[in-house]
């Protein structure tokens, strides 16, 4: 077995995805096929391959820094869940203590 | 005269000669949409008024003189990644269900300049992950040819919108073959542009490194025609490539393969390939070869190892790009009764914004970028990445394009594969390769399996920035094919 049960639910909380324990039933052996699957790329030698993060092989675009015009308040707020005073309300980012 | 069955250059020329008006055209289309869509669901929003509004603005602009270009008052139809003010704009997730984003995409843009009709948002899995659009939050979209059929995906909803004549044209976008697996399943032309060809800016992100939007139609001239009208650079899009684009246009009206070099590659054949595939494929080759071209063998060994590495960079990127979905300033908030803190919305949010298929990636990309974990999976992937890169250089050292089937096998029936991801993935298993490379490749028409009747796509591939060879090959097919069929292909499907 490549991952357990416990690996996907600490997994899934680095991700901040609730998984409810039928979801966990359901996804973990999923996963561990799939990464039994993947784990096939550590067949291939590739000792001082260099790796690829990016096919194109562009870099250090830069464009010149021009003022231009940029959402309004209104339109920067159109889409929150919740608003107040002109700002995104959310909830609490820090504990009480 | 059926306007919603003439291709986009034809309408482009009734346009012109003013035969025909925008808003004519436009409503014929919205007719077809009222009359085929609830069986097709291509669509996840059709926005009548706009487009209208849009047709109207073309008419009256071409009546006082003013020159427009060719798509000036073609419709499109625009996969639901593309941000569209005015317009919803889901991605085929819960999570940015009724979300208005406030910006176009420069691709939405460009359309928007062209004159070009938008004429709605179409379906797609969730986020782009998926090969049959049943990963929508909002229910597959049916293959024109068998409604009881994918219509493959992610694009499926644009490239069934194409094949049902609800659209003569449409966008999508290409990942590990969101474009060309559609378009080949579906029987019409798709094709991945040169990564950094099409602007990604407003493309909500999947693999950053991977996405590719790109054109969908019914012929190669049509689609070459769209190619043309949302490809160049961006400066808002900083992977965006600084280079003329191609002559994709010339080169499907030339249309000409003689003396070209073909490569059949060797690995994308074999065991898993459907038998009415390969056959298909193998009378394309010959007939490419009629017409001139010259046909060899290439081996591209680490081609085998290309969906192993997808399916640990894609989730990769996807880990990191999806984290921006946190409840916070658009889009689902779940749970925020006032007593939970913003981690414990988050999580809430996302276990009910997003679906199995989302998930997974999602933690499979978390599990492959540990630390532990990295150099096995994410390290090792972006090295076999290489490897497939010099796959490609190789064989276009010995070749001009490379041929393969587009997938391994015709679409198939809706919940066959849905629970089971590892068969779902198999379905990119041809058109991978071309995403990590970042070259350029498109699915064009090569005939129906004998043993279903369904179609077949040839997949041809080409160097970066060269895309303009994939239409000179598809285009040249086309035409050959025209001729020992008749008719067009799509005259034989029967789901409509």
């Amino acid at each position: 077995m490549s991952i357990t049960r416990d690996e996907v639910a600490y997994l899934a909380r680095l991700a901040r995805i609730a998984l409810g324990d039928a979801e966990l039933d359901h996804l973990a052996p999923q996963l561990d096929q799939i990464i039994t699957a993947v784990a096939q790329v550590q067949e291939v030698a590739a000792e001082g391959i260099p790796p690829t993060s990016h096919a194109t092989g562009v870099t250090n675009v830069f464009r010149d820094d021009e003022p231009a015009g940029c959402l309004t308040p209104g339109q920067a707020l159109d889409q929150a869940p919740a608003v107040e005073q002109q700002r995104f309300k959310v909830p609490r980012i820090l504990a009480e203590d | 005269m059926d306007l919603t069955r003439m291709t986009a250059a034809e309408l482009s020329g009734a346009l012109a000669a003013r035969e025909v008006s925008a808003a004519e055209v436009t409503r014929a289309h919205l007719d077809r949409i009222a009359a085929v869509d609830g069986r097709v669901r291509a669509f996840l929003h059709v926005a009548a008024d706009s487009a209208l509004a849009q047709a109207a603005d073309v008419d009256g602009r071409r009546g006082s003189g003013e020159p427009l270009g060719p798509l000036a008052g073609v419709p499109v139809a625009v996969k639901d990644v593309f941000t569209t003010i005015g317009m919803p704009t889901t991605c085929g997730s819960r999570i940015l269900q009724g979300w208005h984003p406030p910006y176009d995409a420069t691709i939405t843009r460009r359309l928007r300049q062209a004159g070009a009709i938008i004429l709605g948002k179409t379906n797609m899995d969730e986020f782009a992950m998926g090969s049959s659009t049943e990963n929508s939050a909002y229910g597959p979209s049916r293959n024109p040819w068998d409604l009881a059929r994918i219509p493959g995906g992610s694009s499926g909803g644009s490239a069934a919108a194409v094949a049902a004549y609800e659209a003569p044209l449409a966008v999508g976008t290409d990942t590990g073959g969101s474009i060309r697996q559609p378009a080949a399943v579906c029987g019409i032309v798709g094709t991945k542009p040169t990564y950094g060809g099409s602007s990604r800016y407003g493309v909500v992100a999947f693999a950053s490194s991977l996405d590719t939007p790109g054109p969908f139609g019914r012929t190669v001239l049509d689609t070459a025609l769209l190619h043309e009208a949302i490809s160049g650079h961006d400066p808002c899009d900083s992977t965006s490539i600084d280079a003329a684009v191609p002559p994709v246009v010339a080169a499907a009206r030339e249309a000409d393969v003689s003396g070209m070099r073909i490569g059949v590659v060797t690995e994308l054949s074999g065991e898993g390939y459907q038998p009415g595939v390969l056959s298909r494929f193998a009378e394309a080759v010959e007939l490419l070869e009629s017409l001139g071209a010259k046909v060899t063998e290439v081996s591209c060994p680490h081609f085998r190892y290309a969906l192993p590495a997808y399916y640990l960079i894609a989730p990769s990127e996807c880990s990191s790009n999806l984290a921006r979905f946190d409840a916070m300033r658009y889009g689902l908030r779940v749970g925020d009764d006032g007593t939970r803190d913003a981690e414990e919305v988050m999580a809430l949010t996302r276990e009910a914004g997003f679906g199995a298929e989302v998930k997974r990636r999602i933690i499979l990309g978390t599990y492959a970028l540990s630390s532990g974990y990295y150099d096995a999976y994410y390290g090792k992937a972006q090295q076999v990445r290489t490897l497939i890169i010099r796959d490609f250089d190789a064989a276009f050292g010995q070749v001009d394009v490379l041929v393969s089937p587009a997938t391994p096998t015709t679409a198939f029936p809706i919940g066959e594969r849905a629970d089971d991801p590892m068969a779902m993935y198999l379905a990119d298993l041809c058109t991978i390769p071309s995403d990590l490379a970042g070259n350029a490749a498109i699915s064009v028409p090569c005939g129906l399996a004998p043993e279903d009747g369904l179609p077949v796509g040839l997949q041809v591939m080409a160097p970066v920035l060269a895309d303009d060879r994939l239409y000179r090959v598809a285009a040249a097919a086309e035409a050959a094919f025209a001729g020992r069929w008749g008719r067009p292909l799509l005259a034989q499907a029967k789901g409509l």
